[in-house]
């Protein structure tokens, strides 16, 4: 089962709906008994990254997601995949769940803002797992972009500038685009970053 | 680099497609939820529907609509029609939809914009403009093209671009249900001044023409009804023009 975080962040059923498309159980929650059943955290976020994480702290989530993160994998998507940075600076600068380096700015480009729409992925030569998406499209909607150092970069897209789309650092990864919305291309991915994570998890786990 | 989006639009009324033509004839075409979810499996980047549903009932129907699509649907999805508050926004956005349409709404009230913009975000915030051809340049045009407002379009997409629109959505009523093809200098002339992506809508009868409006202009998206309801044409059709003719756009 998958337990997506609930923090009031708006609809998140297309994201439980995808899940279940793959055969995975959702449950939508914010308390530590439910969690603890689940086999990955989804941690969903629209809006602003300072509205979003002033809702998690405003909620007294942040121990128990920063607790979460260090014992399942743990997944965020869109601006739920910014919140793992340390610091966003979307309507001044905030502190993020510091789970993988890196900052959320801006997204400098001469395209237009926001970046909306189908864009293809760049897989990195170091993820040989993500490979089969190489190319493919997803959906985009974002104007402000991660900045982390190119070992987190699983894959990116071409925007004028380069904008990391997956990244991962062990049992922790991010989306920025919205699988839920991309179609089948996004379930496949979306079954890659849970087996991945999984993976990472074992591992560490064996170790 | 990003693709060209290819986008139907489902005018629905009481819960079912119709289609007018000019806006003022309109036939009956079937289950919108059915047909957005068909059109997702078959390759649409994207789906609007625009609720002409006059009655508080039909209303509420599209609510269930939304609800209903977003189960279905696996791709983005636009509501609009009947938005005309910071509420309506909030019911459709909640049940489901990823973008609020606003049109004539955001033209008596435009602060509307804003304020959806700084609630939900400015991706969540499309601006409807309907646009007719006058001596001194195009106008923006309500109630279905009957009333014209005065207002220069290209100035009314600057604001709606400056108030916090994250993008919009021009449909030519000179072109809508003509057939002959997108307004090319309408288009032209507000994705020149703005700095949002632009959804050109009006004119649309063949791929040809898909491929044309975005060969002659700097548009993000496309959207077309009567080609697609009609059974005219494809979406894989018109993407594999558009490929043949080297317009960027997603493999489904």
């Amino acid at each position: 089962m998958i337990a997506i975080v609930d923090y009031g962040v708006g609809n998140v059923a297309s994201v439980a709906n995808a899940c279940k498309q793959l055969r995975y159980e959702t449950i939508l929650t914010d308390k530590k008994e439910e969690f603890e059943q689940a086999t990955h955290i989804i941690l969903p976020g629209v809006g602003s990254f300072r509205a979003a994480m002033e809702e998690i702290e405003r909620r007294n989530l942040r121990g128990l997601l920063l607790e979460l993160a260090a014992q399942k994998p743990f997944i965020g998507i869109c601006v739920g995949m910014q919140l793992l940075f340390e610091k966003g600076f979307e309507h001044g600068e905030t502190e993020g769940l510091g789970l993988i380096p890196g900052t959320v700015d801006k997204i400098e480009t001469t395209h237009l803002l926001p970046h909306i729409g189908w864009n293809s992925l760049e897989v990195s030569d170091s993820f040989p797992t993500y490979k089969k998406h190489d190319g493919k499209h997803v959906y985009f909607v974002h104007s402000y972009q991660a900045n982390t150092p190119e070992e987190y970069i699983v894959a990116s897209t071409e925007y004028g500038t380069q904008i990391p789309a997956i990244v991962q650092n062990g049992t922790i990864c991010g989306i920025q685009f919205h699988p839920e919305k991309s179609e089948k291309v996004g379930q496949f991915l979306l079954q890659s970053v849970f087996e991945s994570s999984q993976q990472a998890f074992s591992k560490e786990e064996s170790i | 680099m990003i693709a060209k989006r290819i986008i139907p639009c489902l005018d629905v009324k009481d819960g079912t497609v119709v289609k007018g033509t000019n806006f003022v004839s309109l036939r009956e075409l079937g289950d919108p939820v059915a047909m957005a979810a068909a059109y997702s499996k078959s390759g649409a980047d994207e789906i609007v529907f625009l609720d002409i549903s006059a009655t508080h009932e039909g209303r509420a129907t599209m609510m269930d609509i939304v609800r209903q699509t977003a189960l279905h649907v696996f791709v983005p999805f636009t509501v609009g029609g009947g938005v005309r508050s910071l509420d309506d926004m909030t019911t459709m956005l909640q049940a489901g939809a990823d973008k609020v349409a606003i049109n004539s709404a955001a033209v008596a009230e435009p602060a509307l914009i804003t304020k959806g913009a700084e609630k939900f975000g400015s991706q969540c915030i499309v601006v409807a403009i309907d646009a007719k051809r006058f001596e001194d340049g195009w106008h923006v045009v309500t109630h279905g093209g009957r009333k014209d407002t005065g207002i220069d379009a290209i100035e009314w997409a600057k604001e709606a671009e400056a108030r916090g629109a994250g993008e919009i959505l021009l449909t030519s009523m000179d072109a809508d249900g003509v057939k002959t093809g997108y307004d090319l200098s309408l288009t032209k002339a507000i994705v020149d001044e703005v700095r949002i992506p632009i959804i050109a809508s009006g004119g649309c009868g063949s791929p040809e023409h898909i491929t044309e409006v975005f060969q002659e202009t700097d548009v993000s998206a496309a959207l077309a009804a009567s080609i697609f309801h009609d059974k005219t044409f494809s979406i894989e059709e018109v993407k594999q023009s558009c490929q043949q003719e080297g317009v960027r756009i997603r493999e489904a």
